[in-house]
């Protein structure tokens, strides 16, 4: 399913004094099967970006197109349902959306509200709760009975029980350990290997966006600031400090070494073990 | 021998209902203007440590010394007078309703003359760069500044003892650079002792001294270059290690001849540079 | 959300009566409340008018506030208005419809007490107007303050006001949170039948109580850690200052009692 946002522009509290310009000019298309990451500092719009993409907000001018939907600024649109069983929200710090009684019913709660029987539901809850890594025996527990790290897995089991094709992450891993952080991320890109489903990532982790992103769209003052692959954006890492974005800690490091050392990398390293081979390829190319 | 101002010995901790010990038989020292980074993955116990740390929870067994008073039901308040806080959620510790009525908020507890809070007010605001906030409600601060916010209440209560109890853990990476920066400022101007419960490595590596801790047991002490030194055991424990580490270790496999582990970008560019011109 | 809610919202601007210590404020509208009543004729509500404009013409705030205040009033005047015009019986005959009277006692009845009506929101909205919500508090603190000889918890409830008043933007905010988020679920809570509408209100009153409830026991953590142990031996950072304008204020409203009295019929 593709995705396209065309001359978006998004006004909070339109026509009151409290009118505040969120983005503008937006146009961005988002093809199936691709896994995209969106960066931003906090302010750039980025937030309000994701919630275009399901319309959970209506765009005040242009218009979003969702697979053969298309939200448009000004029309009055109902049956948004399809749109939202379609794509998937992540939010940020999602287990403060947990409310059931019980881990199962949790999970179950958004694939029934998109008509899927419950006995279905409830095969659903156990393949997505093996997804994020649980044992089935939490099933039956209270989810406010579990640690934190459990309840973000709970909250996302629950999304991806309701198989989205396109799935949106906010921050999904803001306030893990390391550890916690890193499991999640793998089996988003896992899933997104394996099922094929298009992953939007909003994060704030450039090491993030190297690592798994298709496409990185960078934003900056409610407007797209870049957009190309991680290769083509890092290539230019000026661009990016100069309006005080961050860049890969790889990146930064190349930038370091070719002041101090006076040598030339041929390309930005994305990993450290990249980095590695072309730190050393660097120096014995300018010994001889 | 440097002044001791914190002292734990053999503290114990077991939650209600709970099989294993949440803090299992610790015993460290912090000295007077050092900074001690606390490190273990979630549920490792560094929690429930910053808790005993404040008195909101007492020791099963074990003893823990602030200055010289034994931290005890009796000796809390006064202790608290010693150690400040700063919590995860920059927005479940705001409790004035602007950012100077927080600030001010633990003065009238110790009932200070309002003169005087006004200009203690004004030094911690300052200190933390916060002066031209005064008026500002909490939610139109960002999460940093909320938690700059929170480094000058505690400041204002002008105690030895800061605790970060994961205070940059919920933030953005700027917010994060700000909190941090802030702590090393007053660190540097020796103003306070800073014990820091965290899991970023990042934040760890900035400490003087780290101590990891790996179900409730102190696993190992030691500066950040030894405890880096640990490399995959760390991340055996759930943790991580700061990028220059990453990078050092994987030019030293590759054949690259770096004596030891590089803690910061810089010493690792420095000695990057000194094999080239020896080349 | 929060900024839907316009009426009696604090607008920050620099006035006499927004610098006014906000004890003389709310001791204004409580005789403002009283004395109110004294008035009974033409005249007296004269007075009365003169009076609330004059305030209103100090405070500064635009015309538009003041009538946003109104709005939800003003059917509840404009029906007793035509209530006391249609009903009251006393006087001349002003018109004679046919199948209805209006009499002159009704029509001067209907008019007075609207414009009491009127005077009253306008004073009131008045008060919130110009004077932030913590301001009203700590007033309100210190107007009760010797009530708590009585044992009245004075202190706490201002701590517990001036607590929620803090947590409001940051609850709204949540709440719109939650209900994207379950909106993204497929909930539905602006259409649909009104049984699964009620039914839907679960999904974003469950996560809203959790986190209250979090909040609240860090925040007692967090007032705890900060020596927080109840009002005994506490000092207040905010004070209030009584001026000059605020003994102006009260004098003024001893003149205007006193032409209310005199001017009565």
């Amino acid at each position: 399913m593709r995705i396209e946002l065309k001359d978006l522009e998004f006004r909070y509290q339109m026509n009151t004094p409290f009118e505040r310009l969120a983005l503008h000019d937006i146009n961005l298309a988002i093809n199936p099967g691709t896994y995209v990451a969106i960066i931003g500092h906090t302010g750039s719009g980025k937030s309000t970006l994701l919630q275009h993409l399901n319309g959970l907000v209506k765009p005040t001018k242009g218009s979003v197109v969702i697979g053969d939907r298309t939200i448009e600024a000004g029309r009055k649109e109902k049956h948004l349902k399809g749109i939202r069983k379609m794509v998937g929200i992540v939010f940020q710090f999602p287990e403060h959306q947990l409310f059931e009684e019980t881990v199962e019913k949790d999970i179950c709660f958004g694939p029934i509200n998109f008509g899927v029987p419950e006995e279905e539901a409830k095969k659903k809850a156990r393949i997505a709760l093996k997804l994020v890594g649980l044992s089935e025996d939490i099933l039956e527990k209270s989810p406010f009975d579990l640690s934190g790290g459990q309840m973000r897995r709970v909250a996302i089991a629950g999304v991806l029980a309701m198989e989205p094709e396109v799935i949106v992450l906010d921050e999904p891993t803001a306030g893990l350990d390391p550890r916690g952080r890193k499991e999640i991320m793998d089996m988003f890109y896992q899933l997104h290997k394996d099922q094929g489903i298009t992953t939007i990532l909003v994060t704030h982790s450039m090491e993030d966006a190297a690592r798994y992103a298709d496409e990185i769209v960078i934003m900056h003052q409610g407007s797209i600031f870049q957009k190309g692959t991680p290769f083509e954006i890092f290539s230019q890492p000026e661009q990016l400090i100069e309006k005080g974005l961050d860049v890969p800690e790889t990146v930064r490091f190349q930038l370091k070494l070719q002041k101090e050392l006076g040598v030339r990398f041929d390309h930005p390293c994305l990993s450290v073990e990249d980095l590695a081979g072309e730190v050393k390829r660097v120096m014995e190319r300018g010994s001889r | 021998m440097e002044e001791k101002l914190v002292s734990l010995k053999d503290v114990t901790f077991k939650y209600d209902g709970q099989d294993r010990n949440a803090v299992d038989g610790v015993s460290f020292d912090v000295s007077k203007g050092e900074w001690l980074a606390i490190v273990g993955h979630n549920g490792s116990g560094k929690s429930t440590l910053a808790k005993l740390l404040n008195g909101l929870q007492f020791p099963g067994f074990g003893s823990i010394l602030i200055g010289d008073m034994e931290l005890s039901e009796e000796t809390v308040w006064d202790v608290r007078k010693k150690v400040g806080m700063v919590f995860q959620n920059p927005d479940n510790q705001f409790v004035g309703t602007t950012v100077q009525d927080d600030v001010a908020f633990g003065l009238e507890n110790l009932g200070v003359q309002q003169q005087m809070m006004v200009k203690r007010v004004q030094d911690a605001l300052n200190k933390v760069k916060m002066n031209e906030f005064l008026d500002q409600e909490p939610h139109h601060l960002s999460g940093g500044q909320k938690q700059r916010v929170a480094i000058a209440g505690v400041l204002a209560l002008q105690p030895d003892i800061i605790i970060l109890d994961e205070a940059t853990s919920m933030l953005d990476p700027r917010g994060r650079e700000e909190v941090l920066d802030t702590v090393r400022e007053l660190k540097e101007e020796k103003i306070l002792t800073v014990i820091s419960i965290t899991h970023d490595l990042e934040e760890a590596a900035k400490a003087d001294r780290i101590i990891v801790l790996n179900q409730g047991r102190l696993y190992r002490e030691g500066t950040p270059d030894e405890i880096f030194h640990l490399e995959d055991e760390l991340v055996g424990l759930g943790l991580d290690i700061p990028f220059s580490v990453k990078l050092s270790k994987s030019l030293r496999e590759k054949g690259v001849d770096l004596a030891g582990s590089h803690l910061t970008e810089e010493e690792l560019v420095k000695d990057l540079c000194a094999l080239n011109s020896r080349i | 959300m929060l900024d839907k809610m316009i009426f009696g919202r604090f607008v920050p601007l620099d006035s006499p009566i927004h610098r006014m210590d906000p004890r003389s404020k709310l001791l204004l509208v409580f005789f403002f409340v009283c004395v109110v009543f004294l008035a009974n004729n033409l005249v007296t509500y004269a007075i009365l008018g003169v009076f609330t404009f004059i305030l209103i013409a100090l405070s500064r705030i635009p015309a538009r506030f003041l009538f946003n205040g109104l709005k939800p009033i003003l059917l509840l005047i404009v029906f007793t208005l035509l209530l006391h015009i249609f009903f009251t019986k006393e006087g001349a005959v002003l018109f004679d419809l046919g199948f209805v009277k209006i009499y002159e006692g009704g029509l001067l009845e209907g008019i007075y007490i609207s414009m009491r009506f009127t005077f009253l929101i306008l004073v009131t909205s008045l008060l919130t107007l110009t004077t932030s919500p913590i301001s009203i508090t700590d007033g309100m603190e210190q107007l009760l303050g010797p009530l708590k000889k009585w044992k009245m918890p004075v202190h706490e409830l201002a701590l517990m006001m001036s607590i929620s008043l803090r947590f409001i933007p940051t609850l709204m905010e949540e709440t719109e949170k939650i209900m994207k988020a379950q909106t993204a679920r497929g909930v539905d809570f602006s259409s649909g039948p009104v049984k699964e509408r009620v039914k839907s209100i679960v999904p974003l009153l469950v996560p809203l109580f959790v986190s209250s409830f979090k909040r609240a026991e860090d925040l007692a953590i967090a007032m705890e850690a900060r020596g927080y142990r109840g009002s005994e031996g506490r000092t207040k950072y905010r004070q209030l200052s009584w001026q000059t304008l605020d003994t102006l204020l009260m004098c003024s409203l001893v003149v205007l009692t006193a032409l209310l009295f005199l001017f009565r019929s």
